[in-house]
């Protein structure tokens, strides 16, 4: 009996204590016939050496190869310190911090949490994490529509550069409160959206507009006049921003003459293993001035009855367990183990860490980026410049080449024709700080060989 | 003391970003950063020893008795977390190619179709991040489902008023109105009330069984019929899943849909507020309109991804890369580790444990909210008279219970039992783990009676003293920043 503690004399002790005869007696409420009669399909249970067995056998199956894709999840280095703190039973077995003076370790980590992301936001405030950064983009439109008390038309601009996963989720999450996401258009030479695009779409007044920073292609968007053409019409101004990027490049506070109202994005860059998509975070923060509208928990600095500082979860009358049906959203877990390991993370990076770090992955990838144009008839798609990723033509279908990288233990990157057909066979690659030279040379190797046996085929 | 306080310019852990700083010329200046974000600037060590002092600032399940009513706050197999954590799965690219994949595919295939065979559902998509999402996706598809049909008029979501708070605004945010059903005095939902209810904007109705007041609806075929009849459908809310584990299968109850809480029942970490997981299971006539991806397996035992081309009614995805899959690996792990049987045993001992307990403190006088009926994995005091004679309320007793060690049950909640402690010790306590509990609460009425200054002022013996919410909230400080003197 994995993981029950009883022994016969217990059970034996805790019937009789009860007052029935079995173990049984105690589901007598449930009628006979919904009593389940087996479990097909459930096989019988293994010891902990056997599963580990299988798992490692299963784990080894998916192999080791050498990462290029990027496209909203990127392989970084993570600290030791980072997990082996994070999955100590004291933080990873606890529940949600209800019981504030028993949870201090907890709230502590989510109110740094919350001073970092504001720090590298240039924001007001922040909220102690939603999912992942495609949800969080979801509860960003939905506030926006909320907050914005100027522009009560529930329209939002949302370009094509931002990730495509990211706008089938925030279509699919606020797709019954009527919200219209009106598509805009990028310039196909520099791979930006422009002032231009968003005006050819804003015929009608609109509540708030996205900004990714950088954007799905890895390009960098003119976010000043972004923020301002769109803050001129009343709109808010919604930054989709990668954290570690965020150390080199202007934060949303900062865009335009009033900065950004609100930014989100995916935390997976600071601390999280790739993981095969999750668990990540989703951070959000905003102006001090929609606070009231942000979605999930929020920790807060206070006093105990002696004066001292102490941390409680604050502002619930926002959240569903209070306001029921009212509530701003219906989210109530934030991700609290993955916060821990965030904080952790940026506590042991610093700023300069992190600097450093974004530096590292830019210079690798435009060194990627140069050695693949090496290869005869690849080249770049785009003339703006990008941070960390780089969409690159193909000279041959780009499902048949990664395919051919594939065999290589090479994953060569997000092959970006099937979500925009208009750009032909193109590939969007990326190298963390985490590729070598070395594999960067194998990779133009691989590439030059898998291109000459796609054409071939 | 915050990280940040421990900051000093200049100070930094070099051996963990690259050494030199490549030139960025690339970067156009009006882009860049002006001033550096003040991030704290401290060495490993100091870091380790900060967030290690934090960790122990903290209840868990590793370190203390949990009884967290509603929570499953149960024991957390260590394996779950090493061999999810195998450099294979961590490496692992959300978007690396079905042939670096199938490995973990096959693991989520497995327990998708452990999930059915659980629940007696048609279909599971292991998409939800959560159970909140869970339930949002659940009635979204309740909603397509009417949609397809021509039903469009069919707008109204039924909740128990004992409902999670998650129940209602999850229907709401999938566009529904919600009405009330009120719960009846033997802790059923009120089955007149129901019958008055349904009607033609019946959508469907949200409901947790064994229910949040801790006890198994006995007319759950009279509800399935009521609403089926009226042309609703059954939404099961997976928080109790725990209580009924392979005794009751939720498809079997005549539910059309369900989320489970994977982890409650299926062990995976509460990490301190997440990350959670919450896959639907679905009926077959709702199986278009599951979220994706979904993982199948072709006549070549080749797995595969099933995505928007391949379910075009979908409700579509929710995160952007299909979900928490290391908390999905844990939960496949820990469900390989029980097998049938040890699920069964799962909520046959959670039960056991459950009912001692409340026979325990019934015993020793404590005032059960439903004293005729059975506890399922959890059940109700109410200190109501504890509080009118000592002056000492619910939650000066669960701050107590800190003090003597143990974690606080639910408080206030159910809303609708005055001063109630929902109490749910899961499986994995032993029996002297649920007497000390006794005992302790034992002693604490005989505080609040003897000395109930001791008991209102709780607690003593943690970090902090009870802390000021009030302040909290009107004083809100939600970020340090730099230069910030301590309040």
């Amino acid at each position: 009996m994995p993981f029950i503690p009883h022994t016969d004399e217990d059970i034996a002790a805790m019937l009789d204590t009860i007052g029935v005869d079995s173990i049984d007696a105690l589901f007598d409420e449930i009628p006979a016939e919904l009593r389940a009669q087996g479990l097909d399909g459930i096989p019988a249970g293994l010891s902990e050496m056997e599963v580990t067995q299988l798992l490692q056998a299963r784990a080894r199956t998916d192999g080791e190869p050498t990462c290029f894709i990027g496209a909203g999840a990127y392989d970084h280095h993570i600290p030791a310190a980072v997990w082996q703190i994070t999955t100590r039973g004291e933080f990873y077995s606890a529940y949600t911090p209800y019981q504030a003076e028993a949870s201090q370790g907890t709230l502590q980590v989510l109110y740094e949490f919350q001073s970092m992301m504001t720090a590298l936001t240039g924001l007001d405030v922040s909220n102690a994490s939603l999912y992942d950064g495609a949800s969080a983009l979801a509860e960003a439109v939905l506030m926006a529509v909320r907050s914005n008390r100027k522009i009560k038309h529930p329209r939002v601009l949302m370009p094509r550069t931002v990730h495509p996963f990211y706008r089938r989720t925030v279509a699919s999450i606020v797709q019954h409160q009527g919200i219209e996401l009106v598509e805009v258009d990028f310039d196909k030479r520099s791979g930006q959206t422009q002032v231009a695009h968003c005006e050819a779409v804003a015929d009608a007044p609109f509540a708030a507009l996205v900004v990714p920073q950088p954007n799905v292609f890895g390009v960098l968007e003119e976010v000043d006049a972004l923020t301002d053409w769109a803050q001129a019409r009343d709109a808010l101004v919604i930054g989709v921003v990668n954290p570690v990027a965020l150390a080199l490049l202007s934060p949303p506070g900062d865009w335009g003459q009033a900065g950004a109202d609100i930014a989100c994005g995916e935390g997976q860059p600071l601390g999280m293993p790739l993981a095969s998509g999750g668990p990540y975070l989703g951070f959000l923060c905003c102006k001090q001035a929609f606070i009231r509208q942000l979605p999930g928990r929020i920790a807060g600095r206070t006093q105990d009855r002696d004066g001292k500082i102490g941390y409680t979860l604050t502002l619930q009358a926002r959240e569903q367990h209070i306001r029921r049906s009212k509530a701003t959203s219906n989210i109530c877990t934030n991700q609290g183990l993955l916060v821990t390991a965030a904080t952790i993370h940026m506590a042991i990076l610093g700023a300069e860490g992190l600097e450093r770090v974004a530096a590292a992955c830019h210079a690798n990838t435009a060194r990627l980026a140069q050695q693949l144009c090496e290869v005869p008839g690849v080249e770049p798609i785009f003339d703006a410049p990008v941070f960390h990723e780089r969409a690159l033509r193909l000279p041959a279908p780009t499902e048949t080449v990664l395919a051919g990288l594939a065999e290589q233990d090479i994953l060569g990157g997000f092959d970006l024709g099937r979500e925009y057909p208009e750009l032909g066979s193109a590939l969007l690659v990326c190298a963390t700080e985490k590729r070598t030279d070395a594999e960067i040379a194998a990779y133009r190797e691989a590439l030059a060989s898998a291109l000459i046996i796609a054409k071939a085929a | 003391m915050l990280i940040q306080e421990h900051s000093r310019p200049g100070r930094r852990a070099t051996a963990q970003a690259p050494l030199a700083t490549p030139d960025q010329a690339e970067l156009p200046p009006a882009l860049r950063r002006k001033q550096r974000a003040a991030l704290p600037e401290v060495s490993e060590l100091q870091a380790v020893r900060h967030y290690t002092r934090l960790s122990q600032q903290n209840f868990s399940i590793d370190t203390h008795f949990y009884p967290l009513g509603s929570c499953t706050m149960k024991y957390n197999p260590r394996a779950c977390n090493s061999l999810a954590s195998l450099p294979g799965f961590l490496a692992r690219h959300p978007a690396a190619p079905e042939s670096h994949s199938q490995g973990i595919m096959a693991c989520l295939h497995e327990l998708q179709d452990m999930l059915k065979s659980v629940t007696g559902m048609h279909a599971v998509s292991l998409a939800p991040a959560a159970g909140a999402q869970g339930e949002l996706a659940g009635v979204m598809m309740i909603r397509a489902y009417h949609d397809a049909r021509g039903d469009q008029y069919r707008r109204e979501m039924l909740v128990p008023d004992a409902a999670h708070g998650t129940n209602p605004a999850s229907a709401i945010m999938a566009g529904f109105t919600v009405r009330e059903v009120p719960t009846g005095a033997n802790g059923d939902v009120d089955l007149d009330a129901l019958r008055a209810a349904v009607g033609p904007q019946t959508a469907g109705i949200m409901l947790t069984n064994p229910s949040t007041v801790g006890v198994f609806d006995r007319n759950i075929q009279a509800i399935a019929k009521t609403v089926h009849e009226a042309g609703g459908l059954l939404y099961y809310d997976g928080a109790n899943l725990n209580a009924i584990l392979g005794q009751v299968r939720p498809g079997d109850m005549g539910f059309d849909v369900i989320h489970m809480n994977l982890h409650k029942t299926f062990s995976t970490p509460h990490g301190g507020g997440g990350p959670g997981a919450g896959p639907v299971g679905v009926s077959k006539r709702l199986e278009p309109y599951l979220p994706i991806p979904l993982v199948a397996r072709d006549e070549q035992d080749r797995y595969r991804w099933l995505d928007e081309d391949d379910r075009p009614e979908s409700i579509g995805r929710l995160t952007a890369f299909g979900g928490n899959m290391g908390i999905l690996l844990r939960a496949y792990i820990y469900a390989r580790l029980l097998g049938a049987e040890g699920m069964r045993r799962v909520a046959e001992f959670a039960t056991l444990n459950a009912n001692y307990l409340q026979a325990r403190l019934r015993a020793a006088g404590f005032q059960l909210a439903y004293p005729e009926r059975r506890a399922s994995h959890e059940f109700i005091i109410t200190l109501k008279k504890e509080s009118k004679d000592f002056g000492v309320n619910t939650m000066d007793v669960a701050k107590r219970l800190l003090d003597y060690g143990y974690h606080a049950p639910t408080t206030y909640f159910p809303l609708l039992v005055p001063e109630c402690l929902l109490i749910e010790p899961t499986e994995t306590e032993t029996k002297e783990a649920l007497d000390g509990f006794v005992e302790a609460m034992i002693q604490i009425r005989a505080e609040a009676e003897h000395e109930p200054e001791t008991v209102r002022q709780a607690p003593h013996n943690l970090p902090v003293r009870r802390l000021d919410d009030v302040r909290a909230a009107r004083q809100l400080d939600v970020a340090w920043k730099p230069g910030q003197q301590d309040i």
